[in-house]
């Protein structure tokens, strides 16, 4: 299990991560949301070790995240790190050389899948085909923990489907996916569990099936609910 | 499939295949997708689908074989209870509409009859 313990985390005056206590459990899905600053890439740089807590740790089965988690931990972050000479087969190349648990043919099912040509130079790539790129290579490998950040960003419909497809196949008993999204309604059915985030504080964790029979409410109304701006009378 | 995003999706998918089973496209005895490839056909959380599965069984509609997976009823009297089931909900949800327009419910049985379809 990913164990986040009191964690905080400051750049200069501003606290990007405050105290935030939260236990993800392999064989569940964990819709991650919030406005734009709440802390959910800053936490998801903690927990993938890339950056270091001011204070409180974050442990992956009872040991803190680091060089070594690093290996069962996959990260999507939002912004593109491919340097631009390299084919979509180079970066699944890069990916197999960094990454024991990167799976070649996995790959290639992937791309063709989110229909990219392996030939192709990311230099030469569409926003939307540099998203797909992100996401096969990231689930190309057999990681334990997916922490993809932003997912669905600029992808079109059909290919938001097969990105859903692939997501749940990569779902399993073992696995823990962690998913961002300003697109909520697309993490409805995909999510078994939401996570809040407002100012950097974790401000509720909860079962959305349970929160739909106890209340009748959709992630989306809950969200709005907690983030709609109070009206000043 | 659409959701509703306010109403438990394992029930809804459960309702789908129900509806499935009523109809024939799924037949009595017949085997169903793995829990997997349910969570796959419908675009939906793993243990969302291992919930239809649960649901199912324990409603008599399904059953469990160890090691072979999930299959469909044989049994004909718990399917012709499901239609009956579900035939009595389309019922009763046309009535509450119709008691909605203002119809009586003598009214609503003779707007039936009136209809010709």
């Amino acid at each position: 299990m990913l164990e986040s313990k009191n964690i905080t985390m400051r750049f200069g005056q501003k606290t990007a991560v405050d105290g935030v206590t939260t236990t993800l459990i392999p064989g569940h899905v964990y819709a991650l949301l919030g406005p734009n600053g709440s802390g959910k890439t800053t936490w998801m740089k903690l927990a993938t070790g890339l950056l270091k807590p001011a204070s409180g740790e974050i442990l992956w089965n009872g040991a803190p995240v680091g060089i070594e988690s690093r290996r069962e931990i996959a990260y999507m972050s939002t912004e593109p790190y491919f340097y631009t000479w390299m084919t979509v087969q180079d970066v699944g190349k890069y990916y197999d050389d960094f990454f024991e648990d990167f799976d070649p043919a996995r790959y290639a099912d992937l791309l063709s899948r989110m229909e990219l040509t392996p030939e192709l130079k990311t230099r030469n790539l569409s926003s939307g085909m540099m998203a797909k790129l992100k996401i096969a290579v990231t689930l190309a490998r057999r990681a334990k923990v997916y922490l993809l950040d932003e997912p669905f960003n600029g992808i079109d419909l059909i290919a938001r489907d097969e990105i859903a497809r692939t997501i749940i196949e990569t779902a399993g008993k073992e696995a823990i996916l962690v998913l961002s999204s300003h697109l909520i309604e697309e993490l409805e059915a995909l999510a078994d569990h939401a996570i809040f985030f407002r100012e950097g504080k974790l401000i509720l964790d909860c079962d959305l099936e349970e929160m739909r029979s106890d209340s009748g409410e959709s992630m989306a109304e809950r969200y709005r609910a907690l983030y709609a701006r109070k009206e000043v009378i | 499939m659409q959701f509703d995003p306010m109403k438990p999706i394992w029930a809804q998918v459960a309702a789908a295949l129900q509806t499935d089973m009523v109809t024939g496209r799924l037949a009595p005895g017949q085997k169903m997708p793995s829990g997997r490839d349910l969570a796959v056909r419908f675009t939906i959380n793993p243990n969302t689908a291992a919930r239809v599965y649960q649901e199912l069984v324990s409603q008599g509609l399904c059953e469990t074989r160890r090691g072979l997976g999930t299959y469909v009823t044989e049994d004909e009297a718990r399917l012709s209870g499901l239609r009956e089931a579900l035939a009595r909900e389309a019922a009763a949800r046309y009535l509450a509409e119709a008691a909605r327009l203002g119809l009586t419910r003598a009214d609503a049985v003779a707007m039936i009859e009136k209809e010709e379809n």
